[in-house]
């Protein structure tokens, strides 16, 4: 059994939850105030039956008192980590992403909603202690070449169920020169290799975001023991990599940009928890500004979260974007869920940053999903094909 | 307890986005509706063709993807007795659990299809009828043969009014 520091839902699993809540016969929420529901899937609601969904969470928060981030606010694990998490908590999210917190060296794991239900009654969770892989990179990443690369290259090589159960521990020296932002990136993509948790070891890079969040007292030096015993380890040389991309219909199906056809693309969709902070707006922008988005192509840029959407607008980013040719979208997830906001047509194919591309993952079991990184995606805009970023950085 | 029903085979890796498809989000509150598109995307004829009983039989990696407990529960109420995989994604593995649908651990590659299986599991044995064969199964973890012996999770706690899973 394990204190629950921090629990949270979203909109497609947090009213299962409230009802499993209601079902196992709770009406007190332990610790309301770090309790959250997030309603970022549908934000704003497409559909009748979702802003019902809607209502419930928010009827349920003015019942228990249990924190809601409402539509437009931002994706989950984006405003947790601005606003509420800490190093060395541990924190369950309804969503698979939730592993994220790990950038801030959070145990954060994903989990389904009774279990969250339960959570958010008691406080607590049952969970087994994983074994560690050790990743670590050493090296400095070349020219666009990015984090997101990197992640994508190690669920390449581990597999998309290598490392099911496990903790990743993501450490060496690239990972230390890695932003915030770009720690934040690989956190989230841990899950697609079948890790319960992606964790970086926290470090004044980390104090400095805590310090921004206004949350710096917070911080709490962790290390690994010198003794501590990994399950693998794994050695990277990120002088070796190139731009990466994940092609139909998943994640660990990774190709480098001089394997792959550089076939048309209808859909750049640039934005979600994995890829959608200040630093992939910005690299995005440098891209495409001054540039056109090609014909028949569309390009869709969705800011993370609130603060990050100002910020960018603050930037002249999203005047970028827009003059481009692109649609600047509300914040939340966005096209990735395939709820609404950039559905694909029978056939399609879209270039997304983000961290998933099953089959039917954007609304249309007939679209071809590919991930990479934001200046592979600004690139492939301005080209209306897969693109080579390293051409424009 | 013995489940008897007929497999249904798919393959390796099915997804979170096969059992319970992200465009048919809006039903996530209306389950019994979901459930009448339950791997639709991964057999078109499943959803109207599965039976009382029967049995999903994957590969690797079955559920792999999202949190989505609507995933295992659909299955569940689609009527599928038990689900049979050479591995499972954690968090659907854990869902399914809690939702008291069983799964089990095993090597699959030898089941045909619509092949008669028996599913003991408390004998920790899958016969298959129909090739006159016998797997034995692992034990699941203590904690979560608790869990599915109440029924799920939810079933648990309402039973014991917390969580009540030993040390």
């Amino acid at each position: 059994m394990v204190n629950v520091d921090l629990a949270y839902v979203q909109d497609g699993t947090g009213p299962l939850a409230v009802r499993q809540f209601r079902k196992m016969g709770f009406t007190q929420a332990h610790n309301p105030k770090r309790k959250i529901l997030f309603l970022d899937h549908a934000s704003p609601s497409p559909r009748r039956e979702l802003s019902n969904d809607h209502m419930l969470l928010r009827e349920f928060a003015k019942e228990t008192g249990v924190q809601i981030s409402d539509v437009g606010n931002g994706i989950c694990h984006v405003v947790v980590l601005e606003s509420y998490l800490s190093p060395g908590e541990v924190a369950v999210g309804a969503d698979s992403h939730s592993c994220t917190g790990g950038s801030l060296c959070a145990f954060t794991t994903g989990m389904g909603s009774t279990d969250v239900a339960v959570a958010f009654a008691l406080g607590k969770t049952w969970m087994r202690c994983p074994e560690t892989f050790k990743i670590r990179v050493e090296g400095e990443l070349p020219k666009a070449v990015y984090s997101k690369d990197l992640m994508l290259h190690i669920i390449g090589t581990i597999g998309a169920d290598g490392a099911t159960y496990k903790a990743l521990e993501l450490c060496g020296s690239t990972v230390d020169g890695l932003s915030m932002d770009a720690r934040i990136t690989m956190s989230n993509i841990a899950v697609e290799s079948g890790a319960k948790a992606g964790l970086i070891a926290p470090d004044d890079t980390t104090r400095a975001f805590l310090r921004e969040h206004g949350r710096e007292e917070h911080y709490v030096a962790l290390r690994p023991d010198a003794d501590a015993e990994y399950e693998r380890v794994i050695e990277i040389d990120a002088s070796k990599l190139v731009p990466t991309l994940s092609c139909p219909h998943f994640v660990d199906n990774t190709r480098t940009i001089d394997e792959i056809e550089r076939i048309n693309v209808n859909q750049v969709f640039i934005g979600t928890c994995t890829n959608g902070h200040m630093e992939d707006l910005r690299i995005a922008a440098s891209i495409l500004k001054g540039k056109h988005v090609a014909p028949g192509t569309r390009l869709l840029v969705t800011p993370a979260s609130r603060s990050l959407y100002l910020k960018a607008m603050e930037e002249g980013l999203l005047s970028i974007f827009a003059e481009a040719g692109g649609l600047v979208t509300s914040p939340g997830c966005g096209a990735c869920v395939g709820v609404h906001a950039g559905v694909l047509g029978d056939g399609e194919v879209c270039v997304a940053t983000q961290n998933r591309n099953f089959q039917g993952r954007m609304g249309n079991p007939k679209g071809n999903i590919y991930l990479g990184s934001p200046a592979l995606a600004a690139a492939t805009a301005i080209e209306g094909r897969i693109a080579d970023p390293r051409d424009y950085v | 307890m013995k489940l008897t029903g007929k497999a249904w085979i798919f393959g390796d890796g099915i997804s979170t986005d096969h059992i319970a498809p992200g465009r048919l989000f809006h039903l996530r509150s209306n389950l019994p509706e979901l459930a009448k598109h339950v791997l639709e995307d991964a057999r078109a004829e499943f959803p109207e063709k599965v039976e009382k009983g029967d049995f999903v039989v994957g590969g690797k990696n079955f559920g792999q993807g999202s949190s989505r407990e609507h995933a295992p529960t659909i299955i569940k109420l689609a009527g599928v007795n038990a689900v049979l995989a050479k591995s499972f994604a954690r968090i659907f593995f854990r869902n399914a659990i809690n939702v008291g649908l069983p799964v089990v651990i095993m090597d699959t590659d030898t089941i045909k299809e619509h092949d008669e299986l028996e599913v003991d599991l408390s004998g920790g044995i899958v016969r298959n009828i129909t090739q006159g064969t016998e797997t034995s199964i692992p034990p699941l973890p203590d904690v979560m043969q608790k869990i599915l012996a109440d029924g799920g999770l939810a079933s648990h706690v309402q039973k014991h009014g917390k969580l009540d899973l030993g040390s």
